[in-house]
C-alpha cells in the first residue's frame, strides 16, 4: 500500500472522521461526558433475567465476560448461550417463526438474516427506546455508531430492528516477504491482482499466487466483491437479478482466473479456514477475505509469517472501488415481555468501552467509530497500523457484498455451485446464467406474500 | 442334569382340555396393549402420516402455507439436483456397502485362524469403529488439505504428486468411502468373525478326507455356511451406508459443487438452510419408498441365505 500513513492521533482522528462522513462509521460525536450517567436509573429492572441467543465467536466470548458486570450494574440476570452460526441461524428462524422465542435478545448475520427478520417480523424496533431519555442511557450516544453500519443494520421501511456492532470489510492479505522476493508491488487494480498472482504462484516451492474460498456457497461473498468493482451489486435497488450481466461476468471470469489458474490444489473446496492456513503457513502469496480472520495471523503459535502479513484495501474495479461489506447486529425480540431489561443489556454490550475491548482483543471491527479513536489501543495493538489503515480505509469504501434480500442462503447455494463448476473449467457465462434462471424464480416467490 | 416329568393332565391336547374357563379376556387384553400402540401412534405413525401430509403442502418456515398435492413431487422429478443426489447416493452406498464387506471378510478369515498376538492385533483393528463419526471426520479433514495434510506429505515420500482428495469432483466420492471403509470394516469382520466361530469342523474333515483344496473348502464349505451372517453385515451397512450424513457433512458439505451431495444433505439443505419444509417432506417420502423396496429385497435375499437343515 503507498497511502500508509504515520500512527498519529491526528491521522487517526481524521481517518475516524473521514469514515463518518462516508457513511461507513459515523460521526466524530463521541466521549461525551459521564457525569449524567449518575442520573440514569440502571437499576429499574432489577430483578428481571433475561435470554440471549448469540453466535459462536470471540465477540460473543466478550459479551459473556461482561455478564457479570452487567448483572451488577442493572440486577438483571443474563442467561446467555452461544450457537455455532449455522445452528444458531436455524434456531433463529424457527424459534421466530414459533412466535414465541425461548431468548429475549438475538445476534444475526445482517448479511443474511436482515430481510428475513424485517419479513418475519422478528425484532422490535429500537428506535423509540434510543429516543426514550428513561430508557437509554446518556453516554449511550448513538450517534457514535458508523452511519454506514447504521445504514446496513435498518430496514427498508425506516425501523432500526438490530443495533449493529460488528462490521467485516473484506481486503487483500499479502506476505511481504514473498512480494518482495519476487519484486511484485501490490496491485492497483483487480486486474493487476492476477497478474500479480500470476508472478508469484510458484508450485514448485508449494505456493500459490493467491487463495481464496472456492467451497459452494462460501465462495459467493469472493464474487460479489469482485462485482462490486464494476459499480454494481448482484441484484439492483429494485431487487433485479444482474448476476447474468457482463459486469458478473467479468467478476466471474476473474474469480475464475484467480482460483483456477494461480490458486493452491484442491481450492475448489476451500472455505475460510481452509484459506487462512494456506495463508497463514505462507502457501499463498495473498488472500482476498473479511479482516475479521486477521488474528491468528499475527500468533506465532499458529502462523509462519508473523510481521510478514501486508494488509492491503480490495483494489478498484474497471468502475468503481469498494470493499464488500458484512457485519452483525442484535435485537430484542419482538414478543419479549422484557424488552426494556433487553435494552439496557444491548446498550451495555454495545458501550464504548465493550466495543474498544473488542478492537483490542483483535475480535472485529467494532461498529462505534470512538474505538478507533482509542491511540493508545492502536498502537499497543499487535497489528500495526497498516492493519488499521486498511480498516479504516475499507471503511471509507465499503459497501453491502451479499444481495439484501430473504434467500440469501439459496442465493449463495445456487451461485456457489456456478463459481466451483467455473473453477472446475466449466463456462462462466453459461454457468452464471444457468443459476440465474434457477434463481429467479426463488428469488420471485421470496418477495410475494 | 435334571429330568421333570410332567403331570399327565399337561399332556392332553388342547382339544381334549377341560373347558375350565369360557369366558372370553380378548377385550381386556387389548388394554395391555394399549400404551405401546400410544407410544407407536405418537413417535412413529403420527409424524408419518404429518410427513406425508406435509409433502403435499407448500410450505417455507416464516412464509404461508399452501395445498399443492402433488406438485413438489412433480418439482422433484424435475430438480436435476435430486436427481444427481439420487445417484450419489446409490454411487455412494453400493462402494461403501461392497467393500467393506470384502476387506471384512477377508479380515475376519485372517483372525480366524491362530497366530501370535491374534488378540493384540484384533483389538487395535476393531478401534476405529469406536472412534464417533464427527471426530473421525474432522481428523480426515485435516489429513485430506492438499499443500498441508499427512497424506500428501506420505505420498511424496514415494514420489506421487499432490492429490486433491475430497478437494476434486472427481475423486471427492472414492475418497469419502476411504473413510467409510476405515471405520467400519472392522464391523464387517466382527460379524464374520462370529459367523465363523460357530461353524462345525465336520464338513471341513469330510472334505480333507475327499482332497479338496484350501479354495474348494472356502468356496463350497466357508462361504455358503458364513452367508447368513455376511448378509446381516450387508443389511446392517446398507442402512448405514444410506443414513449416512455426518461424515459427508463434516468433511465436505456436499461439494465440491454438489460432488458428494446425497440425499441427506439435499434433504438438509432445504428443509434447515431453506426451510422449505413442504418440499424436504416429499424428499422424505421419496426416500421412505425407496428404503422401504430396498429393505424388502434384503430381507428376501437374506430369507433365501437361511441355512438349510
Amino acid at each position: 500500500m503507498t497511502e500508509i500513513l504515520k500512527p498519529t492521533r491526528r491521522g487517526l482522528l481524521r481517518g475516524a472522521a473521514a469514515l463518518g462522513a462516508s457513511g461507513a462509521i459515523a460521526s466524530p460525536l463521541v466521549l461525551r461526558e459521564a457525569h449524567a450517567q449518575a442520573a440514569f436509573n440502571w437499576k429499574r429492572f432489577s430483578g428481571q433475567s433475561i435470554d440471549v441467543l448469540l453466535v459462536k465467536n470471540p465477540r460473543s466470548d466478550l459479551f459473556q465476560a461482561a455478564e457479570k458486570e452487567f448483572t451488577e450494574l442493572t440486577g438483571i440476570k443474563v442467561s446467555s448461550e452461544q450457537v455455532p452460526e449455522q445452528q444458531q441461524r436455524q434456531k433463529a428462524v424457527i424459534e421466530f417463526a414459533s412466535g414465541k422465542p425461548s431468548f429475549d435478545v438475538s445476534a444475526i448475520s445482517l448479511h443474511v438474516q436482515k430481510r428475513m427478520a424485517a419479513k418475519g417480523k422478528w425484532f422490535a424496533d429500537l428506535s423509540p427506546m434510543i429516543k426514550d431519555a428513561s430508557l437509554t442511557s446518556p453516554d449511550f450516544n448513538f450517534e457514535d455508531f458508523g452511519a454506514g453500519a447504521v445504514a446496513y443494520a435498518r430496514q427498508a421501511d425506516g425501523a432500526l430492528d438490530t443495533l449493529p456492532y460488528f462490521v467485516d470489510y473484506w481486503m487483500v492479505y499479502y506476505n511481504k516477504e514473498l512480494f518482495d522476493a519476487k519484486g511484485v508491488a501490490f496491485p492497483k487494480t483487480m486486474d493487476e491482482m492476477a497478474v500479480a498472482a500470476a508472478k508469484l504462484h510458484d508450485p514448485a516451492k508449494g505456493v500459490a499466487g493467491f487463495v481464496s474460498r472456492g467451497l459452494k456457497n462460501a465462495n459467493v461473498p469472493v464474487w460479489a466483491c469482485l462485482v462490486l468493482g464494476q459499480g454494481i451489486e448482484t441484484t439492483s435497488a429494485e431487487g433485479k437479478l444482474l448476476t447474468d450481466t457482463p459486469e458478473a461476468i467479468w467478476a466471474g471470469e476473474l474469480y475464475k482466473k484467480l482460483n483456477k489458474d494461480t490458486g493452491p490444489v484442491g481450492s475448489v473446496g476451500f472455505n475460510w479456514n481452509e484459506c487462512q492456513t494456506t495463508f497463514m503457513q505462507g502457501r499463498a502469496a495473498m488472500w482476498l477475505d473479511g479482516i475479521g480472520f486477521a488474528t491468528p495471523l499475527e500468533d506465532p503459535s499458529k502462523s509462519r509469517i508473523v510481521g510478514k502479513v501486508g494488509y492491503g484495501v480490495t483494489p478498484p474495479g474497471p468502475k468503481a472501488h469498494h470493499a464488500g461489506m458484512f457485519g452483525d447486529g442484535i435485537g430484542i425480540s419482538r414478543g419479549s415481555a422484557k424488552k426494556e431489561a433487553a435494552w439496557l443489556y444491548i446498550q451495555f454490550i454495545t458501550n464504548k468501552a465493550q466495543q474498544l475491548a473488542m478492537l483490542k482483543a483483535g475480535a472485529g471491527a467494532p461498529a462505534r467509530s470512538s474505538a478507533y479513536l482509542d491511540t493508545a489501543t492502536i498502537e499497543a495493538s499487535k497489528f500495526g497500523k497498516q492493519y488499521f489503515d486498511c480498516l479504516l480505509n475499507s471503511a471509507k469504501i465499503a459497501r453491502a457484498a451479499l444481495p439484501q434480500i430473504v434467500p440469501v442462503t439459496e442465493f449463495r447455494d445456487v451461485f456457489g455451485v456456478a463459481l466451483t463448476n467455473a473453477i472446475g473449467g466449466a463456462d462462466v457465462a453459461a454457468e452464471l446464467k444457468k443459476a440465474t434462471e434457477a434463481f429467479a424464480p426463488v428469488l420471485a416467490k421470496s418477495e410475494q406474500g | 442334569m435334571t429330568s421333570t416329568t410332567l403331570p399327565a393332565s399337561s399332556l392332553t391336547s388342547p382339544a381334549q382340555a377341560p373347558a375350565a374357563d369360557s369366558r372370553d379376556f380378548t377385550p381386556r387384553y387389548w388394554l395391555f396393549s394399549l400404551p405401546a400402540v400410544l407410544i407407536v401412534a405418537s413417535v412413529i405413525v403420527f409424524p408419518w402420516l404429518f410427513t406425508l401430509y406435509m409433502s403435499t403442502q407448500d410450505w417455507k418456515i416464516g412464509g404461508g402455507q399452501e395445498f399443492v398435492g402433488l406438485q413438489n413431487f412433480v418439482e422433484l422429478a424435475r430438480d436435476p439436483r435430486f436427481i444427481e443426489s439420487m445417484g450419489h447416493t446409490f454411487y455412494y452406498t453400493v462402494l461403501a456397502v461392497v467393500l467393506p464387506i470384502l476387506f471384512g471378510t477377508a479380515a475376519a478369515l485372517v483372525f480366524h485362524r491362530e497366530f501370535p498376538f491374534r488378540g493384540l492385533l484384533r483389538t487395535i483393528f476393531v478401534m476405529p469403529m469406536m472412534a464417533t463419526p464427527v471426530a473421525v471426520a474432522l481428523v480426515w479433514t485435516m489429513m485430506f488439505h492438499p499443500q498441508l495434510g499427512v497424506l500428501n506429505y506420505l505420498l511424496s515420500l514415494v514420489g506421487i504428486g499432490p492429490q486433491a482428495w475430497v478437494y476434486s469432483p472427481g475423486t471427492v466420492i472414492p475418497t469419502l468411502i476411504l473413510v467409510e471403509v476405515w471405520h467400519w470394516t472392522p464391523l464387517v469382520m466382527l460379524i464374520v468373525l462370529g459367523g465363523l466361530a460357530g461353524l462345525p469342523r465336520e464338513p471341513y474333515e469330510s472334505a480333507l478326507i475327499d482332497g479338496a483344496n484350501a479354495w474348494h473348502m472356502f468356496r463350497h464349505i466357508t462361504l455358503p455356511l458364513v452367508w447368513p451372517f455376511i448378509m446381516v453385515a450387508i443389511v446392517i451397512r446398507t442402512i448405514d451406508a444410506l443414513k449416512a450424513f455426518d461424515t459427508i457433512f463434516v468433511i465436505t458439505q456436499g461439494g465440491p459443487g454438489t460432488a458428494s451431495e446425497t440425499l441427506n444433505i439435499f434433504l438438509y439443505l432445504q428443509a434447515f438452510q431453506f426451510y422449505k419444509i413442504g418440499y424436504a417432506s416429499a424428499v422424505v417420502v421419496i426416500f421412505f419408498v425407496i428404503i422401504i423396496m430396498l429393505s424388502l429385497l434384503l430381507l428376501y435375499a437374506r430369507q433365501k441365505s437361511k441355512w438349510n437343515a
